[in-house]
């Protein structure tokens, strides 16, 4: 793989050296989402299951009167389910899929913090050795001794969108 | 709050009232003699004249002033209204519009083609007894115009120069201004008109052009139009002296004296009037507002069902009398609000009848359109989206069901062929049909075309009903073979899109040689309707109240029986059930006694098996998400009182599944 097409994506830092984050943890590894496309950060609520839904989208809450999918990261990157605790959170962000901002509820297992991070401390997903796919990863940013993955949502949202508009028949 | 853009504003009104104009001259053309459609279609000429030269569209106003001034004459008596007349007008107004849409377009050459068929069919139209003038030379009428404005005019907006170049363009013109009222330097006010005017004109149009000229000014103007020796030819022009002295302020500077006897007021200002008045009581809004309305109104009815439930678990008698008014309060918002986004179809219908219109010019058919069930309401949204599809299906019924006026007397029918467009509404959905009396579908055709274009396998065992459904398939359309017999074929892939999005269905029936009927069935989507509420495993669910027939209880006789199966016989009919548990796979322990709710839409039923019914309950219907838009069991959710989120069964859907497994059923049994 040559060095080009293992640069960061630009489309999230957008020529930025800087970038206002919100860390949060899901089965144990950290990840962070651009601060500004949090909405709003929400204790566990009570989910609805969607019968025949795929099941990385397969409930939706109440968020302030609005129904929004409430989507499990964990699937996506073929984690281990945990159980939730009292640290669980869910964080409601807007993504845009197809063109259209569309809410949705990410379930974690804690949050930390909103952070700045350097984009020289960035690097792109590494293109073996990795059990998850790499266009899942924007970036991973080293701090300290961990690494934070920031998902690339776009493409994992749009990626389940098209896995569920062929596998739409149920029943 | 934010000022909506004045241009805006003024194309929305122009298409309004381009709408009236052509659905009056519609009317018109079916009714020649229709003195009140003749007037409408000129107030509404003369309202969009008036409103474009105010907002600058000057090319618009300059073109509908000869419009109206040939329907001022008809109003007038001085012509008749022919077909000529109005097809000259309905194709004047489609170049209206584009005036409206692009001020800045180049227009001049049509607008030029447009305005001389108008005139030939005006002057087509005119009786022989009173020769055109424009042909004869001593039919010029000589006319001494005196006019003078307000003082205040030129603050007021009015430009007397455009007055002038419109006396100009009428004929032979000499204009001399009358500077008498000027004052002195140090009183003149450079805002105020001082200045009157003579005018000679030599012209071969009538009086009433004078006046049309004069028409946005009249009411507050002075003017003095003396006809001089009228030759006899122009017999029509009155001989004798006229002023017209409309005084609408009487705070206007002294009258011209009037020599003789006052016109009859050439402009009946009372219809006007009347019109502006209407309009004022009218309110537009934007529909984002409508729907921003309706969201608020959905929260209320949500915190509401809430503050019911409160008050029902508490003794406190005052909060539960305070919750009855608040419940009956909101339940009667949520009814207005409904009426708010719902229009009737004759919005929609109005619009065919000029496409009708038009494409029985084209093709050179006789072709009656007939609209029923006009007053059925529809959410305005689903009105917008249903246009195009509508605008498809009667164009194929014009283009190839129907036959040409021969080929129907040949087959034994009446030669005007007929389409009828019809609304009604059916258990939560309105039903909008299509029939014509044509030669309907070739089946054989449909058949090989889908054959030879690997659709279906040769010879294989369909349906009429499926083998109608693939005149819908993308690309079949297209073909030239299907265009060419029983047509059906220009974009209805169009149709079928727009119709699955709306979540409805469409339903074909053709008879060969007596016509083909297409009906589409939508969903009238509101966003409140009532629902029964029921449970089935853990999750609470909603099925739209109106797609309800009835309850029962699933005995367990019948329970056992049906296991194989899945019919349950109801009043000797069987009807097949799906088992919700099984469908949404709940894993839990079905309660001891499921109950049944049979669900319709239209002839077709089917039943639902849930554990619990709960009862009936106001549901705000929240969209899914994009991200589940590939779930078709479920048509939206809702929030129940205690902030839960319940889904809402696509009943539509639901129905179709349970007809597809009876079929499965009976072809396995």
């Amino acid at each position: 793989m040559n060095e080009a097409v293992r640069k960061i994506s630009e489309n999230l830092w957008d020529g930025r050296q800087e970038l206002e984050v919100l860390t949060f943890d899901i089965a144990g590894e950290m990840f962070a989402l651009e601060a500004v496309s949090v909405q709003e950060i929400l204790d566990l609520l009570p989910e609805t299951m969607v019968p025949g839904a795929k099941a990385f989208v397969g409930s939706v809450i109440n968020f302030r009167g609005k129904v929004i999918p409430l989507a499990d990261i964990r699937l996506a990157f073929g984690m281990e389910a945990t159980k939730p605790t009292i640290d669980s959170r869910i964080i409601v962000i807007s993504i845009n899929i197809e063109g259209e901002p569309v809410l949705a509820g990410i379930r974690t297992d804690k949050v930390h913090e909103v952070t700045t991070l350097l984009r020289a401390a960035g690097e792109p997903p590494p293109s073996v050795g990795m059990r998850w796919r790499p266009d899942f990863i924007d970036c991973l940013v080293k701090r300290g001794a961990e690494f934070i993955i920031l998902p690339n949502l776009q493409v994992i949202f749009s990626a389940q969108h098209d896995h569920s508009a062929t596998g739409a028949s149920h029943g | 709050m934010s000022f909506p853009d004045p241009i805006a504003v003024f194309r929305t009104e122009a298409a309004e009232l381009l709408e009236q104009i052509e659905a009056g001259l519609l009317d018109l053309n079916v009714n020649l003699g229709d003195k009140d459609q003749v007037d409408a279609v000129f107030r509404g000429l003369h309202t969009l004249k008036g409103s474009g030269a105010m907002f600058g569209f000057d090319a618009l106003a300059a073109f509908t002033h000869h419009c109206e001034t040939a329907f001022d004459r008809v109003r007038k008596g001085e012509v008749p209204a022919t077909q000529e007349l109005v097809t000259a007008v309905l194709e004047a107004k489609d170049h209206m519009r584009a005036l409206v849409d692009t001020p800045n377009g180049n227009h001049e050459a049509t607008g030029e083609a447009l305005l001389t068929s108008l005139r030939a069919a005006v002057d087509g139209a005119k009786n022989p007894g009173a020769a055109s003038p424009a042909k004869a030379a001593p039919g010029q009428n000589h006319f001494k115009i005196r006019f003078s404005l307000p003082q205040s005019a030129m603050a007021n907006g009015t430009n007397p120069l455009p007055l002038l170049d419109e006396l100009r363009e009428l004929g032979e013109c000499t204009i001399v201004a009358d500077r008498s009222a000027i004052p002195a330097l140090d009183l003149l006010a450079p805002t105020d008109l001082y200045i009157s005017w003579e005018v000679e004109l030599l012209t071969t149009q009538p009086r009433s052009a004078i006046d049309d000229v004069f028409i946005f000014v009249m009411d507050e103007m002075q003017l003095e139009v003396i006809t001089v020796e009228a030759p006899a030819a122009a017999a029509k022009t009155p001989t004798k002296t006229e002023t017209l002295v409309a005084e609408a302020r009487p705070g206007a500077a002294a009258p011209f004296a009037a020599p003789q006897a006052a016109a009859p007021a050439p402009i009946a200002p009372a219809p006007i009037d009347a019109k502006q008045k209407k309009a004022s009581e009218n309110v537009r809004v934007p529909a984002e507002k409508l729907d921003e309305l309706m969201d608020r109104v959905g929260e209320l009815v949500i915190a509401q069902s809430r503050l019911s439930q409160l008050a029902g678990g508490s003794g406190d008698l005052q909060l539960r009398a305070v919750s009855e008014d608040v419940e009956r309060l909101s339940g009667e918002l949520r009814d207005t609000m409904m009426v708010l986004r719902m229009v009737p179809v004759t919005q929609l219908f109005g619009r065919f009848r000029r496409l009708v219109h038009d494409l029985a010019h084209e093709t050179g058919k006789t072709i009656e359109l007939v609209t029923e069930g006009e007053s059925t309401e529809v959410d305005k949204s689903v009105i917008e989206r249903l246009a195009d599809p509508l605008v498809h299906l009667v164009r194929n019924s014009c283009d190839h069901g129907l036959e040409t006026p021969e080929e129907r007397l040949a087959a034994g029918k009446s030669a005007a062929g007929h389409i009828l467009l019809s609304a009604r509404q059916q258990a939560g959905e309105v039903i909008i049909t299509i029939k014509d009396d044509g030669r309907g579908i070739n089946k054989e055709r449909v058949r090989a075309k889908a054959e030879s274009s690997g659709l279906i396998a040769p010879n294989a065992n369909l349906t009429d009903q499926e083998l109608y459904q693939l005149i819908f398939q993308p690309g079949f359309s297209t073909a030239q073979a299907v265009t060419n017999l029983s047509g059906r074929g220009v974009g209805m892939d169009v149709v079928k899109r727009t119709i699955d999005a709306l979540r409805g269905t469409i339903n074909v029936a053709s008879h060969p040689g007596k016509g083909s009927e297409i009906s589409l069935a939508i969903p009238l989507t509101l966003a409140i309707i009532d629902g029964l509420l029921v449970r089935v495993g853990d999750g609470r669910y909603v099925i739209p109240l109106s797609a309800v027939e009835e309850c029962l209880e699933l005995s367990i006789e019948e329970d056992m029986r049906s296991r194989g199966r899945s019919f349950i016989s109801l009043r000797d009919s069987l009807v097949p059930f799906l088992r919700l548990r099984d469908l949404f796979r709940t894993g839990t322990k079905p309660d001891p006694f499921q109950k049944v709710v049979v669900i319709s839409t239209g002839s077709e039923r089917v039943g639902l098996v849930v554990d619990q019914i709960i009862g009936d309950h106001q549901t705000v219907i929240k969209g899914m998400s994009k991200l589940h838009h590939d779930v078709a069991t479920f048509s939206g959710a809702t929030i129940l009182g205690d902030g839960d989120v319940a889904l809402i069964l696509d009943v539509g859907h639901l129905v179709a599944e349970g007809q597809q497994q009876e079929a499965h059923l009976r072809a396995a049994g």
